[in-house]
């Protein structure tokens, strides 16, 4: 098994080992190449880390605290909870700290219009709030299926004035949603930024915004060690396109007693087809300009992905993560809808805290495992977001009934 | 000299200029699909350009996305687009480029892949999301196996890149009319014929150019500096709109031969 060197990666054509890389149309490659060169001059200037850490402190909140989850932790009888609370950073995931990077970045490139695809929605509010406050024209492309699922989001983008475009192709949800985004930016691209929510997509994109993200794992570290001393046990993540777990993971990744496990969405069961485990069930592949691992029949089409969440409804995932499985330094696991349901239950009820769908699969998968640790090891759960604009799927699914009791 | 090399010193003997017509794979039915194939080489098409269908077509527009629904939904495949283009071979000798997303060439094997479309009689390969800095992929099994590795330059890419990438490739270069995706266009933009130029004087290759290329007059105007206009969309609407209809070919062909009429220098 390779050793997985994670200061080098990617290399210079994005490579992370076999995977990454540039698969797009040749319209799209100056711009790749031009989104690189500002990227890495503005990762060396010392203005912009100023202008981007003011904004991260001062607009998103940040540092976001850690919180030992106590209450959760007694029910157990197993490690101890640590939670990194995400869901508290202004617009109420981790989403905003990649938005406020590439946006400023978009502004540094002088690009006036800023298009993003969306799943559950958190990543097109987070564009659409960093476009208001920075004065760039938005456009959020969803899957109709999504704009469904995700009203609330929905009407909190159009109130943040950005355009939400409906996409009716394919499965109607994030894959079709960055399909059209794709297809607007090599229409547009001279003009327009693509502001890539997640660490999925052509190189730069699966470095940048783990680097953007990489705040969540910075300062989780710091606070962990201030508030319980040394290293956690295990760092849990749930993993759609990446962007949290790469966030949380990064940098835990040298510290290799650290345990770091992916939580993807079993959906309705691994075995029933029906799921968005791309880590665990799918097979290496090239989706969205990036080699990675792929949920794919064996001509190379893309099946469709299946989860109560519609953030980790993706046939794809980040590039890194591929790497980090093959090598063996993170695990990938998988949680059924309804375990997610169970870790949203839980940590309502003994927490006060309502987690975004996403995130109640790290939440699951976070209690699963305590349960078999000992009293003295601690887990740390990447909350990557909060359950507001999921009340009325999980209203749906839990029904009258057991809310009530 | 493969068979789409005869083709290009064919016309600049004759002084002509070429008609480069895409279908997809399958659309609307694989024994159809055969049918429009012959009639687009019976119309005057001088090169084919047979799309493998792929579930996320990300560089195409509504036309090339339906024609691959229907072709996907009818069962095609790599493998058997493959026989298609053996069928086809057997009574047409117009030289083939397989056209394709990258992922559906992967997932059967590059080797093979290229190797099965050598020896079905197909005559390139054009990948459309494996850009130059990918090219080492798929490029040298293509050209082992025989076949012209059609590189695509595009508004954006810039003269030097340009060079770079029809450096790398044979058989002609696929230059992209507009920033954008694939689809009907009432005209071209205005800068193509100048641009065009300027690429013509600098790369070897024959220049092909597509994108948005949809009737008799603006086939001719594509081809004022270069060597053949591509016509996509605009013929898979034909089918689209004939679909099984055994008159649906003769409509192609009819369709074709105004295309390449347009194109014919006085």
């Amino acid at each position: 098994m390779r050793e997985y060197k994670s200061s080098k990666l990617p290399d210079q054509a994005g490579h992370f080992g076999p995977f990454g890389g540039r698969y797009v149309a040749e319209t799209l490659m100056t711009a790749l190449i031009e989104l690189e060169k500002a990227y890495r001059a503005a990762a060396k200037d010392r203005r912009f880390a100023a202008e981007l850490s003011d904004l991260l402190r001062n607009y998103a909140g940040r540092p976001t605290p850690l919180y030992f989850a106590r209450r959760l932790t007694e029910k157990l009888s197993g490690a101890r909870i640590f939670l990194k609370r995400e869901d508290l950073a202004h617009t109420g995931s981790h989403k905003i700290n990649n938005t406020l990077g590439q946006g400023l970045l978009a502004k540094r490139m002088g690009k006036k219009r800023v298009i993003a695809e969306t799943g559950a929605g958190q990543h097109g509010v987070a564009t659409a709030t960093v476009c208001a406050m920075m004065g760039m024209e938005c456009a959020v492309f969803m899957g109709s299926e999504d704009m469904k699922r995700q009203e609330l989001n929905v009407f909190r983008m159009r109130l943040l004035g950005a355009e939400v475009v409906p996409v009716e192709s394919g499965s109607r949800t994030l894959k079709d949603a960055m399909n059209e985004a794709l297809r607007d930016w090599v229409t547009n691209v001279r003009t327009t930024h693509y502001l890539i929510g997640s660490t999925a997509g052509p190189h730069p994109y699966p470095m940048m915004v783990r680097d953007f993200q990489s705040v969540i794992g910075k300062e989780a570290l710091r606070q962990f060690r201030d508030a319980a001393g040394g290293l956690p046990s295990a760092v849990v993540a749930c993993v759609g396109g990446g962007s949290n777990a790469m966030g949380i993971f990064t940098p835990f990744i040298p510290r290799k007693e650290v345990r770091l496990i992916g939580v993807e969405a079993a959906g309705q069961g691994l075995s029933s087809g029906r799921h968005g485990a791309t880590l665990c069930r799918g097979r290496v592949g090239v989706l969205h300009g990036s080699k990675s691992f792929v949920i794919q029949d064996n001509e190379g089409q893309i099946r469709e992905a299946h989860s109560i969440s519609a953030g980790l409804d993706y046939p794809g995932v980040g590039p890194e993560h591929a790497y980090l499985k093959t090598t063996g330094r993170a695990e990938y696991v998988a949680v059924t809808d309804e375990q997610a349901l169970g870790g949203f239950d839980a940590l309502s009820r003994h927490e006060g805290i309502l987690p975004a769908l996403e995130s109640s699969h790290a939440v699951a998968h976070g209690i699963r495992l305590a349960r078999r640790m000992r009293r003295s090891e601690r887990i740390l759960i990447n909350l990557s977001g909060r359950g507001d604009k999921d009340i009325t799927i999980i209203e749906g699914a839990l029904g009258g009934g057991r809310v009530a009791h | 000299m493969s068979r789409i090399d005869a083709v290009f010193t064919g016309l600049k003997e004759r002084g002509e200029k070429g008609l480069v017509v895409y279908l997809t794979a399958g659309d609307p039915g694989a024994s159809s699909s055969l049918s429009y194939l012959r009639a687009a080489a019976d119309g005057g098409a001088d090169i084919l350009e047979v799309g493998i269908p792929f579930s996320d077509p990300t560089a195409d527009g509504p036309t090339i996305q339906a024609a691959s629904r229907r072709a996907l939904d009818g069962g095609m495949t790599p493998g058997r687009a493959l026989s298609l283009v053996s069928d086809f071979r057997k009574t047409h000798e117009t030289p083939v480029v397989l056209f394709g997303y990258y992922n559906p060439f992967l997932q059967y094997g590059i080797h093979r892949f290229c190797r099965d479309a050598g020896t079905a009689g197909a005559d390139g390969i054009l990948s459309v999301d494996l850009p130059f800095e990918e090219f080492d992929e798929m490029a040298p099994e293509a050209m082992r196996a025989g076949l012209d590795w059609i590189p695509l330059a595009s508004p954006t890419s810039g003269l030097p890149r340009i060079r770079r990438v029809a450096a790398r490739g044979s058989g002609f270069l696929y230059l992209i009319s507009v920033t954008g995706i694939t689809g009907v266009r009432k005209a071209l933009p205005p800068a193509v014929a100048a641009w065009t130029r300027e690429v013509k004087a600098r790369v070897s290759l024959p220049l092909a150019v597509g994108f948005g290329i949809s009737t008799p007059a603006m086939a001719r105007e594509a081809t004022r500096h270069a060597d053949a206009a591509v016509v996509g969309s605009a013929c898979v609407k034909v089918v689209e709109a004939n679909g099984a209809n055994r008159t649906g070919p003769e409509a192609l062909k009819r369709f074709i031969r105004s295309l390449k009429k347009g194109i014919e220098v006085e």
